[in-house]
């Protein structure tokens, strides 16, 4: 650390790089488009399975884009990706199982 | 792998990963709550029900119909466009904090407190938003909801208006149950966040990160920014949409 700050103590004099943000605004509009899209179903599609499928399906892409370019998970090392999202799973396994009890609710009352 | 930096991160990224695949398991536990209890009772049907939807406790409400409101723009029939105006809030905030990221690569002070200004901006209007939204969902329609209960095997006719934890007059009590539990533990994410982003842009401003030679702070708390951001769209999917 004490390395650090004086490797930078004549920082100012130095030229800053550029910003390079073409990648973020491309996200960003990804996910707008896809919300936007989103939207235009919510009113114009009539409720049921597959416009469900078709939201989860798009939450997912967004879920994607989020984690993978703002968190930057997509371009860390392949064992830190996969720790983060195989315990994910146990999420789709609650889902399945609550859901099926849900539905089995429905049915008693 | 392993040493200092194992899977390639810092300890302080790491371990903010795995608070947040924690987090991850908490509200997932949460929405999957709401699914449970949303397949458990019927949806409204026009066929069984009546051609015009009308709240009752019979069946769990259509989230277009309840959350149709604007501030400013009372009586007027807007469904869903508040909470939209409310996601684009949160995913532009999200794109600033990015921006105050990559800054913070290039060791450019300036930029890094501009973008933390506007993330912040961005985190409190979300929260006075969902403080509206939270207020116009307590307080009810000016016509309320007329029910019928039975107390000593009289039937008596009562009206409801706006929502608490007991009943509420959009539909079963765990709808709004569910309403204050999930929205209120994301509001006090962003809350939080935006402390944390009140303190990263303080100690950016005064010059500490420059000095430290680094900017990974703002690293840490981005990625629990866009963590808020990421469970705010679940939210709005699984809330809102279906």
């Amino acid at each position: 650390m004490a390395d650090n700050t004086h490797n930078h103590e004549g920082h100012g004099g130095t030229e800053i790089p550029k910003a390079s943000t073409a990648i973020i605004w491309r996200t960003f509009i990804i996910l707008s488009v896809i919300t936007a899209f989103e939207f235009t179903l919510a009113f114009f599609m009539k409720a049921g399975g597959l416009r469900t499928s078709i939201f989860v399906g798009m939450t997912l892409v967004k879920a994607f884009y989020i984690v993978g370019e703002f968190m930057h998970l997509k371009h860390e090392v392949k064992s830190l990706i996969w720790a983060i999202t195989i315990p994910v799973l146990f999420i789709v396994w609650l889902l399945i199982a609550l859901m099926t009890e849900g539905g089995s609710i429905f049915e008693l009352r | 792998m392993g040493g200092v930096e194992p899977m390639n991160v810092s300890y302080g990224k790491l371990m903010m990963w795995f608070f947040l695949i924690s987090d991850t398991f908490t509200f997932s536990a949460l929405l999957v709550t709401y699914g449970l209890i949303r397949y458990s009772y019927p949806s409204w049907d026009p066929a069984i029900y009546g051609e015009v939807f009308k709240f009752s406790n019979l069946y769990w409400p259509t989230p277009e119909k309840v959350y149709n409101s604007l501030p400013f723009l009372h009586g007027i029939d807007l469904p869903l466009i508040f909470v939209g105006i409310m996601t684009f809030i949160l995913i532009f905030s999200s794109v600033t904090m990015v921006l105050a990221v990559e800054a913070g690569h290039r060791m450019d002070r300036k930029d890094v407190d501009k973008y933390m200004l506007w993330t912040i901006l961005g985190g409190l209007t979300f929260l006075g938003s969902q403080a509206w939204e939270w207020s116009h969902f307590i307080h009810g329609t000016e016509q309320g909801t007329v029910i019928n209960e039975i107390i000593n095997g009289q039937t008596i006719q009562r009206t409801i208006f706006g929502a608490n934890l007991v009943e509420n007059q959009y539909g079963p009590p765990a709808f709004a149950d569910l309403f204050f539990f999930i929205t209120g533990f994301h509001g006090t994410h962003v809350l939080s966040g935006v402390v944390l982003n009140v303190l990263i842009f303080y100690r950016s401003a005064t010059g500490l990160y420059e000095r430290r030679g680094h900017y990974e702070m703002v690293e840490k708390v981005g990625l629990y920014w866009h963590f808020v951001d990421l469970v705010w769209v679940f939210v709005f999917t699984f809330f809102y949409l279906v």
